[in-house]
């Protein structure tokens, strides 16, 4: 299994622990990667909100370069992949849309033929690889760990770009990779909610409010951990979780898993490999369970 | 079929005023919606359930209430499309609101939003002697937004209404976007320049709840989201809301990806000391220190473990080509 790999912004920038441990997991599940180092940010949903036709261009450029790569795209954010499946969707349903993109595009001598897929590495653990195969790479199970799933709005919404009617296992593939880790899942509330990032700069008061009720519903849940699939849910979710606290003055000390890392520690790869010193949260008290350090 | 309707109740007047769930199993047909098998239940088994409901065809928007979780208009929902394991299926009222009774909840600050968004036509000029006439071509782009019935249930699931209850929320502004977007409408200047003020368009965190509840299809989030263009585009670019979209922008036009380094700096509205005055907005930057100062404990945790992006940012491979489709197409939308 081979893919074009779409690594995103934030995953070597304010997450810089997530770029290496999605590469060393994805060797070790035998994923090959050919990394698309000429793509451009997707936009995030930002761009598109002044022009979303500059948007879908961009994206139909990442398109056609992995089509061009003859590949599929693999990536590690919800935002990426759901802004992604979004202007995949209008590209592909309005074909005279597509037509006039293609036409910027063509002085690159680039053309989105509408052929290219896009997954989060989340779905291909469930879809491509398979949950039966990725339990045959598990030798250290987390066993008795407690872990709640926090998915990020744009992988579960609106689920009409992002193939649930065709693919439906997706609306609980976060809670069976969590399950084939070994590690039991804390059902909360918050799971599918925001983390509240992208309007941390225009109202910090409710940006943080949200950190603390998803953290502490968790917690207060039994969960030991929260994993994410989403980098810039894991920037709120960790990084304003010490701000949370303070909001609600009382200690909340929940860790914040990037979904690479947990499936690195089910594979017995080392802590600090996966970046897990990385954190504002420390992992200590959590790796200590396990006996490990970072 | 048998369903296992599992009710949340509350009665301010009764002995027991706690919130409870109560669990109904009802022998029900195929093809009844969640709001039959309510009804069924008022009528045959607990007439003591209080919910909304008229015209049963999803028109009225009264019968609005979570079903496993989620708005839904309940007489637009079959139960075989939401029965979970065991014919479960959990009824709750609508969030973000309070309950009056049971499945009833208080609309009032609904209203009270609406309303505060001026939802009524205002031209300027004389009065025509006849209609206001508009072409169709100039009217069919607000089909979508006016088939809104006012219903809630974005309201309902509005993440930042969850913790922001001065937030206008979604069905008042895709209210408020409709009467901007009306070519008959006169007051767009300011009327974004009441939108763009505390609590209006930029407090949406885009976290598309609304788009994927609304029954009718409106999508609440993508008008939000063309009232910050309009905003913007109409000179209210005072936010840090609009200072992070324009930021955001310039970081990609120039490099092919984020700098994450000085997006904060650049939304905070300090980014006028390095982008050669181009922004520069001194009371906004005095305003701002503390902002930023806010930040500084955050920077320093994540910069100890390491957690920072790279200083120097550098452009992607080909970034001329990404400029280009930038010049090309920031102009004609």
């Amino acid at each position: 299994m081979k893919y074009a790999f779409f690594p995103g912004c934030v995953s070597r920038g304010g997450c810089p622990e997530l770029y290496p441990s999605s590469i060393q997991v994805c060797e070790r599940l035998g994923l090959e990667l050919e990394v698309m180092e000429g793509a451009s940010c997707t936009g995030a949903g930002v761009l598109q909100e002044k022009n979303q036709k500059l948007g879908d261009t961009l994206n139909a450029r990442t398109f056609a370069m992995a089509e061009a790569m003859g590949l599929p795209i693999m990536t590690i954010c919800s935002t990426c992949q759901g802004t992604m499946s979004q202007a995949h969707k209008r590209l592909n349903d309005d074909l005279e849309y597509r037509a006039e993109i293609n036409q910027i595009l063509a002085e690159e001598g680039l053309e989105y033929k509408g052929e290219v897929v896009v997954k989060h590495l989340l779905w291909i653990l469930v879809e491509d690889l398979g949950l039966e195969t990725l339990r045959e790479y598990i030798t250290n199970p987390l066993s008795g760990l407690r872990m709640a799933p926090f998915y990020g709005c744009y992988i579960i919404r609106p689920t009409g770009a992002l193939g649930f009617d065709e693919h439906p296992e997706r609306q609980e593939s976060l809670e069976r990779v969590i399950e084939v880790l070994g590690a039991e899942v804390v059902e909360f509330e918050g799971k599918t909610r925001c983390c509240g990032f992208p309007i941390l700069t225009i109202n910090e008061k409710a940006s943080v409010s949200m950190v603390a009720n998803h953290t502490i519903e968790a917690r207060d849940l039994g969960a030991d951990a929260m994993v994410t699939p989403c980098p810039l849910c894991h920037l709120n979710l960790d990084g304003f979780q010490p701000k949370a606290a303070s909001q609600r003055n009382e200690v909340i000390d929940l860790p914040i898993l990037h979904l690479p890392q947990v499936l690195g520690l089910a594979m017995g790869m080392e802590p600090k490999a996966m970046g897990l010193n990385k954190h504002v949260i420390s992992t200590k008290k959590l790796l200590s369970r396990f006996a490990l350090t970072a | 079929m048998e369903v296992n309707l599992k009710v949340k109740r509350f009665d301010p007047e009764s002995d027991n005023t706690e919130s409870h769930y109560q669990e109904y199993n009802l022998e029900v047909e195929d093809y009844y919606t969640v709001l039959d098998s309510l009804i069924k239940v008022r009528e045959e088994v607990d007439g003591s359930l209080a919910l909304r409901c008229s015209c049963r065809a999803s028109i009225c928007g009264s019968c609005s209430m979570r079903v496993n979780g989620h708005a839904k208009l309940v007489c637009k929902t079959k139960i075989t499309d939401v029965a979970k394991e065991g014919n479960e299926i959990v009824v709750e009222p609508m969030g973000n609101m309070r309950v009056v009774k049971d499945l009833v909840t208080d609309m009032k600050p609904f209203w009270d939003k609406v309303r505060s968004v001026q939802p009524w036509l205002q031209p300027s000029g004389p009065a025509p002697e006849a209609e206001y006439i508009a072409s169709n071509e100039s009217m069919l782009h607000l089909n979508g937004v006016m088939s809104c019935i006012m219903c809630g249930a974005c309201v309902s699931d509005c993440t930042t209404l969850e913790v922001d209850h001065n937030y206008v929320g979604p069905a008042a502004l895709a209210k408020a976007y409709r009467f901007v977007a009306d070519p008959r409408d006169d007051q767009d200047e300011s009327r974004l320049k009441m939108y763009n003020s505390y609590g209006g368009i930029w407090d949406c965190t885009r976290c598309m709840e609304c788009v994927q509840v609304c029954p009718k299809g409106v999508a609440p989030m993508d008008r939000i989201m063309v009232l910050r263009d309009n905003a913007i585009e109409a000179g209210f670019s005072n936010t840090n809301g609009a200072r992070h979209t324009e930021a955001f922008n310039d970081s990609i036009k120039h490099s092919g990806h984020l700098d994450e380094l000085t997006l904060p700096i650049k939304t905070f509205g300090m980014g006028g000391i390095f982008m050669f005055g181009k922004m520069l907005d001194i009371p906004a930057l005095i305003r701002n220190i503390p902002s930023l100062m806010g930040l500084l404990p955050v920077g320093l945790r994540a910069f100890r473990r390491g957690k920072v992006p790279p200083i120097f940012h550098k452009k992607i491979q080909g970034a001329d080509k990404i400029r280009n489709i930038f010049e090309k197409l920031e102009s004609k939308k």
